[in-house]
């Protein structure tokens, strides 16, 4: 649970990709997913322009953050929730220790929420003698298997359900070998609702901040969230700056977008509003609300002209399901909180060096531009980050290099042509064995292509002066087009041979 | 009407045949192709690994060299994005002669511009459509499975006007091969793992050649293909337009001697 060392893209993907067969099972369950959320987008006629609206709405609040943020604070007090606010990680994660030494607080459950994953609250709260309990499923899993979540909506969507069978064998006495996803289930659900009674305050995410109300909003499948503030005194809410929406009729345009993209759902099962603390019907305050806006580098990305759009991100994981990258590699390929391609726009902001590989991690097809709910352009942004990453020195000498030789290269064409040649005839007249050998990174599952003798370059030299042949019913080339210059002439022009 | 021919640098070097058959298909249409010898590279691997300073000159040149020309078709949905949405940068109050409006991928030519009824070729296989996604998500020539917005598939829609030619349906319509460029090398075990699954794809839906707009999503699965001795072939869509007879895979010679 603590910080993994970052290990380079392709040597964590090459391991996970090593596996065909599991690799095609991790591969087909995202793609399953991709596909329930296609039939969901696709039987809502105003499906392009609801993410044209989610993009409008996310820019605006973007762009005019600060005095939305103020308006938030003003009405979350005025509704009778605490504010507090956090520039990193380090002082979200002493603000959540200081509300629950001030309460003497020892036993946390928290619903899912990768704000709390991205400022590592988990192992500083235990580190701090505090029991923390995550309480959704998926996370609950990888929890008792000492791992990280590999999907930010799927946290466990690496693990197999036999697996799941022997991680609950071991701690929750489960009957060896189970593996029926209806007896686990059940087996969690017991196991959390003893958690959740012994609870003494609830951490949750927060999927979208009103300013105009000053309420939260918390997505969940499993109700977790609702249990986990609903049963301690104390709830606190942990928030990205960017979960803001300006009012209360901008929701509906998220909440018909988060589920349908991420699960293929059409909402979530529980849509949780909280508007300050709990209250009992005669209206008195039972309950705290604390709500922690954490900045953590977001302000720097709203800075950047190239970034800024990547802040509008809803966390639907919608990239990840669809990118055959992500399908192929695993979430833990990305060695980042956030995995896939927002993670990789979002992960280098913080640590270009130790994330420099992942903007590569991307054969920049755009399915992650077009699937996203809000319109991010992703794989634009990944080049972007290459180009960022180039000019910070973070390239690779040896590519920097072959960069630089193949635009001096592509500026001379007579060299160009030469090289082409030598080229062809190295490939065809030298021995496999000089050819095919381990620095031959593409020839090692791939055949390269058979050269041919000829360039097209030399093709047109030869025969620019002849019609092609033409089909019948057809044009014909007019005699006037027929270029007079012969092949003499161009052959003798040639000083190389192409 | 004279057109400059855009041929990629590795077409040019590697895949001849797919530029003559362009050049074939355009001229039996009644287009007047010229082929500026200038031309190399559009510069799409150096700004794709980020190093816009080494693509920068390449761009530069390649609006000067195809100035003259009011159209430029290019035989390659990737190199005609690059020109297309990425030359922006190199360009700023500089003249690129019209280059970025004027270039069009071959398929979006004939389609677009030409109106092309009928081929007068005949292919009478089952040819699985392999839509490479700078055509695709870039340019949009056709439906990216991920919008919801129709749009027309001109890839198709151009071959459904060869004559006994089946397009088969793909499982997966529209995924990438992993070919990307240097990601092929870079990421070469995810790349190699995508390649295989679209190949799968194809061979399961009883494609007997695959055909694709981009030549180098092609390079990637031929060189997979034939490592695997793989009977699936592979062919340019300039290469069916132009009626040349199928190309299998294993027929191909391999490379070297062993």
């Amino acid at each position: 649970m603590s910080h993994l060392p970052i290990i380079q893209h392709p040597d964590a993907a090459a391991i996970f990709v090593g596996n065909r067969a599991r690799t095609q099972w991790h591969d087909s369950a995202l793609w399953f997913v991709r596909e329930k959320r296609d039939r969901m987008a696709k039987s809502i006629p105003e499906w392009e322009l609801l993410r044209e609206t989610a993009s409008g709405i996310k820019q605006h609040t973007i762009a005019n953050m600060a005095d939305y943020l103020e308006k938030f604070e003003s009405a979350a007090i005025a509704a009778g929730a605490h504010v507090h606010w956090a520039i990193d990680a380090a002082e979200h994660n002493q603000i959540v220790l200081s509300i629950l030494r001030e309460h003497g607080v020892q036993r946390v459950v928290k619903s899912k929420s990768m704000l709390t994953e991205e400022c590592h609250l988990n192992p500083f709260l235990e580190s701090q003698g505090i029991d923390v309990v995550d309480t959704d499923l998926g996370e609950r899993i990888v929890q008792l298997r000492r791992e990280t979540p590999s999907h930010i909506v799927l946290p466990a969507i690496h693990i197999k359900k036999e697996e799941v069978g022997e991680t609950f064998h071991e701690h929750l006495g489960t009957a060896a070998g189970a593996s029926d996803p209806k007896y686990l289930t059940e087996a969690a659900r017991g196991h959390l609702r003893g958690k959740f009674l012994a609870g003494e305050a609830g951490i949750t995410g927060v999927n979208f901040a009103i300013a105009e109300t000053g309420g939260i909003v918390v997505c969940t499948n499993e109700g977790n969230a609702d249990l986990g503030a609903s049963l301690p005194p104390i709830h606190i809410a942990s928030m990205g700056i960017e979960k803001l929406i300006p009012r209360a009729v901008d929701l509906a345009v998220f909440t018909r977008l988060l589920a349908r993209s991420a699960t293929g759902q059409p909402i979530t099962t529980y849509t949780s509003h909280f508007h300050g603390p709990r209250r009992d019907e005669a209206g008195n305050q039972t309950g705290q609300l604390h709500i922690i806006l954490v900045d953590n580098g977001r302000t720097k990305i709203r800075d950047s002209d190239e970034f800024r759009a990547a802040l509008g991100c809803i966390r639907c994981g919608a990239c990840m399901n669809t990118c055959p990258v992500y399908r192929r590699s695993g979430g833990h390929s990305y060695s980042s909180v956030v995995p896939g391609p927002i993670g990789s726009v979002l992960s280098p902001v913080s640590d270009p060096s130790g994330y420099k590989s992942l903007p590569h991690a991307c054969s920049l097809c755009g399915s992650c531009t077009d699937v996203c709910p809000v319109k991010i352009p992703l794989h634009h942004q990944l080049l972007a980050w290459r180009k960022e990453l180039a000019s910070m020195g973070l390239l690779a000498r040896n590519k920097r290099w072959a960069m630089w030789a193949g635009s001096q290269l592509f500026q001379r064409p007579r060299l160009f042509a030469a090289v082409g040649w030598l080229g062809r005839n190295a490939l065809r007249w030298t021995p496999r064995f000089l050819i095919y050998h381990r620095f031959n990174v593409w020839g090692q599952q791939r055949e390269l292509p058979v050269p041919p003798q000829n360039s097209f370059r030399h093709w047109w030299r030869m025969h620019q002066h002849l019609t092609p042949p033409t089909v019948e019913g057809l044009a014909d080339r007019e005699a006037g087009q027929v270029r007079s210059d012969d092949i003499a002439t161009h052959a003798a022009k040639e000083t190389v041979s192409q | 009407m004279r057109v400059g021919l855009f041929v990629p640098c590795y077409i040019d070097q590697f895949y001849p045949d797919v530029a003559v058959a362009t050049v074939e298909v355009l001229t039996r249409l009644g287009v007047e192709v010229d082929f500026p010898e200038a031309q190399t590279c559009c510069g799409q691997p150096m700004a794709n690994t980020g190093c816009s300073a080494q693509a920068e000159p390449l761009a530069h040149r390649a609006a000067e060299i195809f100035a003259p020309y009011t159209h430029v078709v290019c035989p390659s949905g990737s190199c005609t994005s690059m020109v297309r949405h990425h030359y922006e940068d190199y360009f700023r109050g500089r003249d690129d002669f019209g280059l970025r409006t004027k270039t069009y991928e071959l398929c979006e030519f004939l389609h677009d511009v030409l109106e092309v009824q009928s081929f007068g070729v005949r292919f009478p296989y089952r040819v699985g459509l392999h839509q490479s996604c700078h055509g695709l998500r870039e340019l949009r020539l056709g439906w990216s499975s991920e919008t919801m917005t129709a749009r027309d598939d001109k890839v198709s829609r151009l071959l459904r006007r060869v004559d006994d030619l089946q397009l088969v349906t793909l499982k997966r319509a529209d995924e990438c091969c992993g070919f990307g460029g240097t990601f092929a090398v870079n990421e070469s075990d995810v790349s190699v793992a995508m390649g295989r699954d679209r190949i799968d794809d194809h061979t399961n839906s009883g494609a007997e050649v695959m055909v694709a707009g981009d030549m180098s999503c092609l390079m990637h699965m031929e060189g997979l293909l034939r490592r695997s001795r793989h009977p699936l072939g592979v062919m340019h869509v300039a290469q069916v337009l132009a009626g040349r007879p199928l190309v299998r895979g294993n027929s191909v010679v391999r490379t070297g001697k062993d």
